[in-house]
């Protein structure tokens, strides 16, 4: 059946049983790559997307709930010629290795920052402890959180 | 970076476009000079570089990204030597088609190797370009000068690359001279990583990201355990789900088809539940895994023998460590994409190794290797021998029962966890006798330990899991063990140490209780855990400093170095001990004894009533003779100190005799963000020694550290890992 969602401020429409989850229709109809299958048990993070504000697991979240809410990945912040500032701050920290999680950790990190625009370095590590990193890049993850949070002060 | 060429749009006319002639008879090698890196195998100049007629390099290297910034630090080496700007330099990499066979991305030897016959080739390739330019402009070659890929004469007059169209299609002589390291402009830059802008904003960057025109969905169905033959699979209820197009079996090879992602999910679950299977072996007790370890057969060599004078006064110790089975624990589970299409198929993977992989699928798919094309596509961070070889040989069985149809197989977490090929369990006992002038005499050394290499290009057999399990199965190759002095089992088992008598004997146990292979580091990550907490039991027993025991035993300048490094940047105060519940300590290894220096202090913290131990802090020196890229070289030494800290506080594959339990992050956890350790990094640049390999550095330093800090702050040594609440419990008890 046709189930109509908003993606990034985009009305879309995908035809799909109402239990699939959000990350495949996000994935394989909506051609969105940021939110990664990791674990389909919400465990990980590295599906992580905003949806009406909250940091949600969309490998756990069937689209039939979704069609009121407003969903948003990461392709929503912003894009490599207008990165958002959570975006920049990753790069400037060069806070990847292999970057499978890094998607999860953004978005995680934008919810934060949404409601804490200051956090201090136990609240980066206390919103992020639910995405796991496997390459060993927290220390530069948390720098670049706390550097768009500064980035982010001064605008 | 292979992935931005693999767009919808681009997916079905680009890929055929870009042919590169280039031959090689690797017989021909032998007879012939020998030349530096992996030039040695790949001796055709036009194999790594051309010059595009724009005045554009493109590099082809066999080496392939894994998130490490290879091709961004190969990408500086090749620029540096061509006088290009980075922005005109174009990386091609792990492509059967397009580039040198280097063999597997592993071992922390891509600079070393791919990154030495770059260096060499494009320095060859500038002198060749400058050479043409002299002959055009009647002007002696010495007196030419260039820069950014334009060549001039004394009196102005210049010509571009592209338009000297050099015949690089000559054997390489590696007689041209390198560029001296003070006049390095790009090599030993932080550059930025090329790949991280897609990566932080929903690009193209992994072969999970593959969406060409009419893909189709495949999972795989595995055994409750090892072993297992598929007796029936009702498929009734799996077809039934809508979209569901083949359902695929060979043998004990079962996997499903379908249009969407979620229908083939629905379908596994189906097959998985009506699939009979008559059941493999069961698996060792796992309380009694290492001395099945050690009662296993085991082919047995003695090395690094030394002879001398003994002490009569000499006390003797003697202390067995252990290390479990361990997790690559890759966060994206092993993905691939495979087409067979006009009897020709093509896998996208994000395997190590390309061409080993292709070699294996000929045995699979039992198709000539001109009719395969494996081309590397970013995965996962896999950190060894994880599931990408295995899946693309899934994907390739999938997609040949659907002839012109790509199928995009990802396996499941369970899939990962309960069926990639494991970092080996290992027994190392350490015995020593310690002189009255309190220095070590003598030094016994054994370690136990099964392969950590059942990689793909087995020398017989076939090494990817679905050929095991194939109607004419196909049996495992033979395990094997990469020979001193980079070793396997034995890797970094020898001490760098001067002891005046010293013997190792590496017991490499062949019979596999459960399935192993290459996890970062190999056997050094557990072998320096026992020779430097083994170190420190003998500092204690001696009254000395960790630190000084360690540097009067100790000639090499280098090694020495970055412990005094290390021990400055920490503030180690001679002789400090814990107070019980917090304490420091340090480990040190030359990786392979062949590779780049490291030297970690951590400082751990223990909660007494929860046998927790937690690492705030570390610090690490880092000697890696020439850097090429600082930033990078930091975040490889700084990534594997966490990696290590969540091996050495958490991992353990666990097993019971039904099978692996192992099946996701509850099962096995690992390091989260808020307990991830602080990393302070003092590298130490070396500009006219050769780069090192440098990914796999860190991690045995840091677990040696973590245990000796442990022991420094309670007093209790706990020689067996991981470092659990339960363990840490029954030490302090």
């Amino acid at each position: 059946m046709a189930i109509n969602l908003k993606v990034n401020g985009v009305p879309r429409s995908v035809t799909a049983e109402p239990d699939t989850p959000l990350l495949y229709v996000l994935r394989n109809d909506f051609e969105l790559n940021g939110a990664k299958y990791g674990c389909g048990l919400s465990q990980c993070g590295a599906c992580t997307v905003l949806i009406d504000g909250q940091a949600v697991r969309s490998c756990v979240t069937p689209i039939s709930a979704l069609e009121k809410s407003e969903i948003m990945t990461i392709e929503g912040l912003g894009s490599i010629d207008k990165p958002h500032v959570l975006q920049q701050a990753f790069i400037e920290e060069q806070a990847a290795q292999c970057g499978y999680c890094t998607n999860g950790m953004i978005m995680s990190a934008k919810e934060l920052l949404d409601r804490n625009p200051r956090p201090s370095e136990p609240d980066v590590r206390a919103a992020l402890a639910s995405n796991l990193c496997r390459c060993g890049t927290h220390n530069r993850i948390i720098r670049a959180v706390l550097r768009a949070a500064q980035a982010n002060g001064r605008t | 970076m292979n992935a931005p060429v693999l767009t919808r749009r681009h997916f079905t006319g680009g890929l055929g476009a870009l042919v590169v002639a280039f031959s090689l008879d690797p017989n021909a090698a032998l007879a012939q000079e020998r030349l530096p890196g992996s030039l040695q195998n790949n001796r055709k100049l036009d194999g790594w570089i051309r010059i595009d007629p724009d005045g554009t390099a493109t590099i082809f290297t066999g080496k392939v990204e894994l998130g490490q910034g290879i091709l961004t630090a190969l990408a500086q080496i090749a620029a540096e030597e061509m006088d290009l700007p980075l922005a005109r330099v174009r990386m091609i990499s792990g492509d059967t088609r397009q580039t040198p066979n280097e063999g597997q991305t592993a071992g922390s030897q891509s600079v070393e190797n791919s990154g030495t016959a770059l260096r060499m080739a494009c320095a060859e390739a500038r002198a060749i370009l400058i050479d043409l330019a002299a002959q055009r402009f009647g002007v002696p070659a010495d007196q030419m000068r260039v820069a950014d890929g334009v060549v001039s004469t004394p009196d102005g007059r210049k010509i571009g690359y592209g338009e000297l169209k050099p015949d690089l299609n000559r054997e390489a002589t590696a007689k041209a001279t390198p560029k001296p390291p003070a006049s390095h402009k790009i090599v030993g830059k932080s550059i930025a990583r090329f790949d991280i802008p897609a990566k932080v904003t929903g690009g193209l960057a992994f072969v999970q990201d593959m969406r060409p025109v009419g893909m189709l969905h495949g999972r795989v169905i595995r055994p409750p355990r090892y072993g297992s033959k598929l007796d029936s699979a009702d498929d009734t209820a799996a077809k039934a789900i809508p979209g569901v197009v083949a359902v695929v079996r060979d043998g004990s090879f079962l996997g499903v088809i379908a249009e969407r992602e979620e229908q083939a999910i629905k379908a596994r679950e189906a097959l998985r539940k009506s699939a009979k299977w008559t059941l493999g072996p069961e698996l060792p007790d796992p309380a009694r895994i290492f001395e099945v370890i050690k009662s296993l057969p085991s082919k047995d060599a003695t090395i690094g023998v030394k002879q001398g004078a003994m002490p009569s006064n000499a006390r003797t110790f003697e202390a067995v460590y252990t290390k479990p089975y361990m997790s690559h624990g890759s966060i994206g589970p092993s993905c691939s994409v495979a087409e067979f299409k006009d009897g020709r198929m093509t896998v996208w993977t994000h395997s190590q190794g390309v061409f080993p992989l292709r070699t294996e699928l000929v045995k699979v798919l039992k198709m000539p290797a001109a009719a395969i094309r494996c081309v590397h596509v970013e995965g996962s961070g896999c950190y060894g021998h994880n599931g990408a070889d295995d899946v693309a040989a899934d994907a390739a069985l999938l997609a040949r029962a659907m002839p012109g149809r790509p199928v995009r197989l990802q396996w499941m977490r369970d899939d990962e966890f309960g069926w990639e090929p494991y970092g080996p369990a290992m027994v190392m006992q350490a015995k020593a006798a310690l002189g009255g002038d309190g220095k070590i005499a003598d030094w016994q050394y054994e370690v136990w330990s099964n392969s950590h290499s059942t990689r793909p290009e087995s020398t017989d057999g076939t090494n990817v899991l679905a050929g095991w399990y194939l109607a004419e199965p196909q049996k495992m190759g033979p395990p094997t063990s990469p020979p001193q002095p980079a070793g396997g089992g034995d890797r970094n088992a020898i001490p760098l140490y001067d002891f005046p008598n010293q013997r190792v004997v590496h017991h490499f146990v062949q019979d596999m209780p459960i399935r192993v292979s290459a996890l970062r580091t190999l056997g050094a990550y557990a072998n320096v855990f026992a020779l430097e907490s083994f170190m420190d039991e003998l500092a204690a027993a001696a009254g000395a400093d960790p630190i000084a025991f360690r540097l009067a035993h100790l000639k090499d300048p280098r090694a020495r170095a970055v412990i005094e490094a290390v021990a400055k940047k920490a503030g180690w105060k001679d002789g400090e001990t814990g107070d019980g519940t917090r304490g420091r300590g340090i480990g040190f290894a030359k990786y392979k004894n062949l590779a780049c220096y490291v030297a970690v202090v951590a400082e751990v913290a223990v909660d007494r009533a929860t046998g927790l131990v937690s690492v705030p802090q570390t610090w690490a020196a880092v000697d890696s003779g020439l850097i090429i890229n600082p930033d990078g070289l930091t975040s490889q030494i700084e990534g594997g100190i966490v990696q290590s800290v969540s091996w050495t506080l958490k991992e353990e594959v666990r097993f019971d005799k039904d099978g692996i339990l192992a099946r996701d992050w509850a099962s096995y956890p690992i390091l989260t963000m808020p307990e991830a350790p602080k990393v302070e990094i003092e590298l130490i640049n070396r500009p006219n020694e050769r780069p090192l390999g440098s990914g796999e550095g860190s991690q045995g330093p840091a677990v040696a550290a973590v245990a000796n800090a442990f022991a420094n702050a309670t007093g209790k040594r706990v020689r067996d890992l991981p470092l659990n609440p339960a363990r840490v419990k029954a030490a302090l008890a």
